[in-house]
């Protein structure tokens, strides 16, 4: 469905580099020179040289890594070349087959769901849609739900549960879309009960914050029993730019916000809300998609195996038990 | 400030000061007609401008006086949650901020909880206080909701909660965030019990509130011109850069769009809520088993809509006058409707969905 899917091999060069990647990119860009110049030759010189570069690259790519700012991860998880829910689910899920419609008004490609087989075991599978390029990033309303897509959620979890199928929901989002049509058709409305059935669900539901957690936009599909975040995702009460405008009615103080608010996945598991951290390949999730699907996989498949055999009345309180611990022990 | 004040002392300043002092609530201009009102008049009118029928806001302190019976309730008491778990700081540090809010409202946290008679029945209700920090929803009013749900449950009363919010308590984060899925917990324990739970949402009722208990009531009503959204027009109009439509995301804009059931004047809130109460209580305290009567009210209003008028009568007195009831009501009242003919099925509390109104 999506090429960017595809194993490591077929790994396109990164395109986008963050403002802070420049060091990287000199090297990078000198050592793809230095290969495009030398052709065929081999000479052990130039390869040395080469080897340097993408060593000195890699080394600075891990330093750079392994302490980012809030701000820093916010950019990374909104990186354009990040893997968005589609290329999760081509990789992760067979015999996947999308579902459409909230069959009262429309279809919407912010949020996109259907049913499949992940290893082997039926689920449904859900998320928020970013797009790749621009003209899926129209399409998806750059993973900005209106009613409609809350209202497909909640049919596709009243299906899994009627079929004793596991909820797999993957989180990114920049928050609930913001628009007239949004608010006439009841945005606060859906996302309240699109919670609401979240949490009287009888089958486990797993969420994985892949990119961006958006508010309430990211909570009506995200209030599941176990809650997962790649390593540099972020999870929010109010986009960094919305928080700033708030607070300080300065959007463009949003990297304050950012810093202060707690929203990467290390200051959410301390803070209990979140319950495990996918490790990323260092450089982020696009440098190596394949392995970020693998590790995601395995994640998944490691936490819902934690419900085998759970009841739907055992499923349904240890959820409900999550949610009302939060915050009582910090 | 005039040079006099800075060249006096502190004490004749004091005393200049003292004289020239008037109460800031003496005198209040209607946001609409531009009006003066006197500020003791307005509080006599329940906060409503005379000439324009403006809803001024009001404390969460006056918000239950005027519902219960002589303005008599009991705080129900709210666990304390941790204070500045994030050790925020914007232009204040946080705490400061708490303790300014607390000094302001006499109020623990933006939503103050009671118990107490509605008329004559007894009630659980909490109200928000727009004063305390926009009104925002943070772990402390989360809880506080909770805390009166749950309350509700146990006494086996009916939940009002008068919403008025700016929306999550920026100063929280994610903690504040999760306010949504904890409370609409306490929510589903309403529902579970089958207590009725009406919500009010007043001027202005915005973000994760909305988005969350206060749009998953069993009852909506709205105050009139009352703002009620998830995103405010601000930010939908920097979204969208459109104008936006008149009365965009008022009570009778969300009447008209199905969002909510009926617009209530103030002064006629108290008596529909203690009108909703008895009805949507009447029947579940006359059978005893909580199981179906929910289900039955539901199959009596419907059929008095689609029964022909004269039926419609001889099917309600049965329900109100609940002397004749041998069995749960869903039984007894269903031969009644049996004998009218036309839409029978309705009363058979495991009809499905198919009934449509005959006709």
């Amino acid at each position: 469905m999506n090429e960017q899917a595809k194993p490591a091999e077929g790994q396109e060069p990164i395109r986008t580099y963050l403002k802070w990647e420049a060091p990287i990119l000199d090297k990078e860009r000198k050592a793809a020179d230095l290969k495009a110049l030398n052709g065929g030759d081999t000479s052990p010189a130039i390869t040395g040289e080469i080897n340097k570069l993408q060593q000195e690259a890699k080394q600075a790519l891990v330093d750079l890594y392994s302490k980012l700012t809030p701000w820093q991860k916010t950019e990374v998880a909104r990186h354009p070349e990040r893997p968005h829910t589609l290329d999760f689910v081509t990789a992760l899920i067979d015999d996947f087959t999308p579902l459409a419609g909230d069959r009262y008004f429309a279809e919407d490609a912010a949020i996109m769901g259907g049913m499949g087989s992940f290893r082997g075991r039926s689920v449904v599978i859900m998320g928020h849609e970013k797009g790749a390029d621009t003209e899926a990033r129209i399409r998806h309303n750059f993973g900005m739900a209106k009613p409609e897509g809350y209202r497909k959620a909640i049919r596709l979890m009243e299906l899994a549960e009627r079929f004793d199928m596991p909820v797999i929901t993957l989180i990114d989002t920049p928050g609930a879309y913001p628009g007239i049509g949004a608010e006439e058709r009841g945005q606060a409305e859906a996302i309240a009960r699109s919670t609401d059935v979240c949490l009287g669900l009888g089958v486990p539901i797993i969420s994985v914050v892949i990119g961006e957690g958006g508010s309430g936009g990211a909570v009506a599909i995200a209030t599941a029993n176990r809650i997962l975040m790649l390593e540099h995702a972020i999870y929010t009460v109010a986009s960094p730019e919305a928080a700033a405008s708030i607070l300080w009615k300065d959007s463009a103080r949003a990297i304050d916000a950012a810093t202060s608010m707690k929203i990467t996945a290390q200051d959410l598991l301390q803070l209990k809300v979140i319950d495990g951290i996918i490790p990323e390949p260092v450089g982020g999730a696009h440098r190596d998609r394949a392995a970020t699907f693998k590790a995601t996989g395995a994640a998944i498949a490691k936490t819902l195996a934690e419900f085998n055999g759970a009841t739907p009345a055992q499923a349904r309180r240890q959820r409900q038990d999550r949610f009302m611990a939060i915050g009582q022990t910090i | 400030m005039n040079w006099i004040n800075n060249v006096v002392r502190p004490k004749i300043r004091g005393f200049l000061g003292a004289k020239r002092e008037v109460p800031d609530d003496m005198w209040r201009t209607d946001p609409e007609s531009g009006q003066m009102v006197l500020g003791k008049d307005l509080a006599n009118n329940q906060y409503v401008f005379p000439g324009s029928n403006h809803h001024d806001r009001m404390t969460a302190q006056q918000r239950l006086a005027h519902l219960f019976d002589d303005g008599e309730y009991t705080k129900v008491a709210v666990p304390s949650v941790p204070a500045d778990p994030l050790k925020f700081r914007d232009s204040l540090r946080y705490p400061e901020r708490l303790k300014e809010a607390r000094a302001k409202t006499e109020l623990e946290d933006s939503v103050l909880v009671g118990e107490g008679r509605l008329e004559e029945q007894a009630v659980v209700a909490a109200a928000h206080d727009m004063r305390f920090v926009g009104g925002s929803l943070g772990m402390a009013a989360g809880q506080a909701v909770i805390a009166g749900m749950l309350r509700a449950v146990e006494l086996k009363t009916p939940f009002i909660l008068f919403a008025a919010s700016g929306g999550a308590r920026m100063q929280e984060g994610i903690l504040s965030l999760m306010q949504m899925p904890r409370t609409t917990i306490a929510v589903q324990r309403l529902r579970e019990e089958r207590l009725p739970y009406l919500v009010v949402l007043t001027n202005p009722t915005t973000g994760g509130v909305t988005a969350s208990y206060a749009m998953l009531g069993d009852v909506h009503i709205a105050e009139p011109g009352a703002l009620i959204c998830f995103a405010g027009p601000r930010v939908i109009q920097q979204t969208i850069r459109e104008q936006l439509p008149d009365g965009f995301q008022r009570a009778e804009y969300l009447l008209a769009h199905g969002m909510i059931d009926m617009v209530v004047h103030r002064h006629k809130m108290k008596a529909t809520l203690g009108r909703l109460c008895r009805l949507m209580t009447a029947n579940s305290s006359l059978v005893k088993v909580p199981a179906k009567p929910k289900t039955m009210n539901g199959h009596v209003a419907l059929n008095g809509h689609a029964a022909a008028p004269a039926q419609g009568v001889v099917i309600e007195a049965p329900v109100g006058n609940g002397s004749d009831t041998k069995a749960p009501a869903a039984t007894s009242a269903s031969p009644r409707t049996m004998t009218t003919a036309a839409p029978v099925k309705p009363t058979d509390p495991a009809a499905k969905p198919t009934s449509k109104p005959a006709g």
